[in-house]
């Protein structure tokens, strides 16, 4: 029935009017044709934003990229607005470290959690659990940043950057000129908590790929569940993995306020986790609407964004090229 | 009767509903059995209390027992691992492991460190393949992986991968469901070659399939054994109005 109407729809729409007299057709199609049309233009929106919003940042960062050499502009290591010198470097470096930090503190346990909730816990557990990610990553980032302030940079401060210095400050890496905890590792760790949410909700999706009939096929064997883990979850867990980290770096590269409070924001290319770090969102928000009469100050913030947003988009897709692999991917 | 597993008393709860209501049983040895009965009458419950596959559900509860060679499965020092060793299955679609052919048959034999060396894995898993007549399909594609065979040749892998690891009981649910008639003739043909050395149980829902391999046939209907015996006596005398109902193509 309801097929047929459609046909009949179509049929109408191609050969006009005519073989249907009823007179409320035409301005049925024409209804729907409208309406598909807003539906069209409200979804094609975001779209059109973004666009919009990359030509205006391009057009606003024009004169600069005009002046000086893009290699300059991204290599060159000295911010001096007021004499005319650009360097992005130490923001985009320490953009880089404090969420490679953050990464890297945040997966491993990433994975032990998505493990565990997806092959272990109990059903009970789970249905606790999802939610309660959920609400930590609707936490704002201010909260986080608070928390950092509060817990993470005394506890650098004081105690892990003097120990760690003592023992391996012969690292530079483990290096430390900066007693006051306000440091790339505060940063990160700030960071490894806001992304963990979604990277164990990313692994825990992919591991659910796994049909519970390969699980039971292994545990028919007289396999243990660990052994069960290991021989059909693990090998997903890997792609998953990839999916979670670049996941999770898209939002740690653009997380803003909390890196914001603890990271330091000391113009200079850091060397240690100890150092501080100015982070490319920060140095936007923290400069964005002060000194503007230096020349070209505004097109140098306007790249800044600019850059971050072109980092962010390939990271979102790389991530969701990745992940619409995985689940597709289908067990045969 | 010469009985490989015995069923005592067994009650299986799925939250607060029964699915299993006070089942004696008696599976003999070296026998091909056939387990029938209408949808929803707890064949595949009653298999997987067999294997313990009952227990990967949190929601069941079990009481009673099953015996296998005297021994309870469900008692307290018991190995569910080594339980499962002994009794294989064969489910209702394969599900190959996600390794090569090769590594398939080899991993169960791995797990049980059953074999060493390369050679005796090579002539295990030639052997098992051959068993399950496979092998001449894929001697030259051993290492692609297994879900590039068909539905039936999977099936049959999984056959041969549950062989492997020496098992004394197969149990198969619905085993030929999911297959095309030549593939589900191919399984039927193993089993009966197999009943020699295994004692084999069977869930059908297709009356001949099930006259084709029966030794033993149990009848359930709603929770409950109606009837057991063998396949003569079922098919041809069978006592209870329920039993002859299904027979006759009531259901
Ligand atoms: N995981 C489960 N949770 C709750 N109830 C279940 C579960 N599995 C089975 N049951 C119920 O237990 C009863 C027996 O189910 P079972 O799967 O053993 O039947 P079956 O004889 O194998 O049926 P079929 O021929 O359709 O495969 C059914 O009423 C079913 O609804
Ligand atoms: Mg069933």
């Amino acid at each position: 029935m309801y097929h047929n109407s459609t046909n009949n729809q179509q049929h109408t729409e191609s050969q006009s009017e005519g073989r249907f007299s009823r007179p409320s057709i035409p301005s049925r199609i024409n209804h729907e044709r409208r309406a598909r049309k807003v539906f069209f233009f409200i979804t094609l929106t975001p779209i059109i934003l973004l666009v919009g919003i990359i030509i205006a940042l391009v057009i606003r960062t024009w004169p600069i990229l005009e002046k000086y050499p893009l290699k300059e502009l991204l290599l060159g290591t000295v911010w001096k607005p007021q004499k005319g010198l650009f360097g992005f470097f130490p923001f985009i470096s320490g953009t880089l470290w404090v969420t490679l930090v953050g990464i890297i503190i945040a997966v491993p346990p990433c994975i032990f959690t998505a493990i565990y909730l997806s092959e272990y816990a109990r059903q009970i557990t789970r249905t606790i659990a999802k939610p309660l990610l959920d609400l930590l990553a609707a936490i704002p980032s201010v909260v986080y940043g608070v928390w950092g302030l509060v817990a993470i940079v005394p506890l650098i401060g004081n105690h892990i950057s003097p120990f760690l210095g003592k023992y391996l400050g012969f690292i530079p890496l483990f290096s430390s000129e900066n007693p006051t905890g306000y440091s790339i590792l505060a940063g990160g760790i700030v960071l490894a908590v806001m992304i963990a949410p979604f990277i164990i909700s990313i692994i825990f999706e992919v591991l659910s790929t796994v049909p519970k009939g390969v699980r039971e096929a292994n545990l028919a064997l007289g396999a243990t569940r660990w052994q069960t883990v290991h021989a059909v979850v693990l090998p997903k867990v890997i792609p998953g993995i990839g999916a979670g980290i670049v996941l999770g770096a898209t939002r740690a590269l653009g997380e803003t306020m909390a890196v914001l409070m603890v990271a330091g924001n000391v113009v200079q290319v850091p060397v240690s986790i100890f150092d501080a770090a100015y982070p490319l969102p920060a140095l936007i928000a923290n400069n964005y609407g002060e000194m503007m009469s230096i020349p070209l100050y505004d097109a140098a913030l306007m790249g800044a964004a600019l850059l971050l947003l072109i980092v962010i988009l390939l990271f979102n897709i790389i991530s969701n090229l990745i992940l619409k692999g995985i689940l597709k991917r289908s067990w045969g | 009767m010469n009985s490989h597993i015995q069923v005592k008393n067994l009650n299986v709860f799925y939250g607060k509903s029964q699915a299993l209501k006070n089942i004696n049983l008696e599976i003999p040895r070296n026998q091909i059995t056939v387990i029938m009965g209408p949808s929803g009458c707890g064949k595949t419950t009653l298999l997987k209390s067999f294997n313990r596959f009952i227990e990967l559900d949190e929601m069941t509860r079990i009481s009673g027992q099953v015996k296998v060679d005297e021994q309870d499965i469900y008692a307290r020092d018991i190995d569910v691992t080594e339980v499962r060793k002994t009794i294989g299955l064969l489910s209702q679609r394969p599900y190959p492991l996600p390794m090569s052919i090769y590594e398939n048959v080899a991993h169960g034999l791995r797990m049980h460190r059953m074999k060493k060396g390369k050679n005796e894995f090579d002539q295990a898993v030639q052997h098992y393949l051959q068993v399950a007549g496979l092998w001449d399909e894929v001697k030259d594609r051993l290492h692609e992986p297994a879900t590039s065979l068909s539905i039936g040749q999977q099936q049959r892998l999984c056959l041969a991968r549950g062989l492997a690891i020496e098992p004394e009981i197969i149990l198969g649910d619905e085993p030929t469901s999911a297959l095309d008639p030549i593939s589900s003739q191919h399984i039927e043909k193993i089993l009966m070659s197999l009943k020699k050395d295994y004692t084999i149980v069977v869930v059908t829902h297709i009356l001949r399939q099930a006259k084709r391999l029966a030794d033993y046939v149990i009848f359930m209907y709603l929770g409950e054994v109606v009837e057991a015996g063998t396949a003569q006596q079922i098919f041809e005398d069978p006592q209870m109005e329920r039993t002859k109902g299904y027979l006759s193509g009531q259901f």
